[in-house]
């Protein structure tokens, strides 16, 4: 299997953001600790709307979360 | 209502109603199925209108159950709700290919006995378990 087509700097940016944990994030984002993990660890790829509820809760614009790699 | 209750609610408050809100209905559901089922025997000695009112008060909770489903995967986040959608979905596709072939097997003399819902039912749930479990390990 390759490498995913979006990636993401979620747990980098939990780690700017005073170590925030996955469970403040996932009640911020309104999802469960388990979709977080499945986000960080590259096993799924979040809707559009999740996405931008994840770079609300760090206060910082989409792109700076999440990158799509293109596949060639 | 039911969207502004999802919209307010935290994701937690909100699985826990819709869950013990869809058990209700599955609950009433299984009891009016055996009323329907069991009451012309033993409790209006086939009637005709009160077997025919049973039949559509349980239809009735039925199509409630489906909605409060609905409901409960509505109001779950995104990657539960691809994980039961997925589950379903696979669990609905082995109940119409092996709910095909067992009917099959008996139409071309392979099985001696009459195929019994029952065995299709159980066979869906098993699945849908297990498609659940698979997809709850996959995206760990």
């Amino acid at each position: 299997m390759g490498k995913p087509a979006i990636t993401n700097n979620v747990r980098r940016l939990r780690f700017d953001a005073d170590e925030m944990t996955q469970a403040d994030l996932a009640a911020k984002a309104d999802v469960t600790r388990q979709t977080i993990i499945a986000i960080e660890g590259g096993k799924y790829s979040p809707s559009l709307e999740l996405a931008f509820k994840i770079a609300h809760a760090f206060g910082v614009p989409l792109e700076s979360v999440f990158q799509y790699q293109d596949g060639e | 209502m039911e969207k502004l209750m999802n919209e307010s609610s935290d994701l937690t408050t909100r699985t826990k109603i819709n869950t013990v809100q869809l058990g209700l209905w599955t609950g009433v559901w299984v009891l009016t199925t055996a009323l329907a089922a069991f009451g012309p025997k033993f409790f209006w000695e086939f009637n005709t209108p009160l077997t025919i009112l049973g039949v559509l008060i349980n239809l009735g909770i039925g199509f409630g159950m489906i909605l409060a489903n609905k409901r409960y995967l509505n109001g779950l986040d995104e990657l539960m709700r691809k994980i039961q959608l997925e589950a379903m979905a696979i669990s609905l596709g082995v109940g119409l290919v092996c709910g095909l072939s067992y009917e099959l097997l008996e139409d071309i003399k392979l099985i001696t006995f009459e195929p019994e819902v029952s065995h299709l039912i159980m066979l869906m749930a098993l699945t849908y378990m297990v498609g659940v479990i698979a997809g709850n390990r996959r995206y760990k």
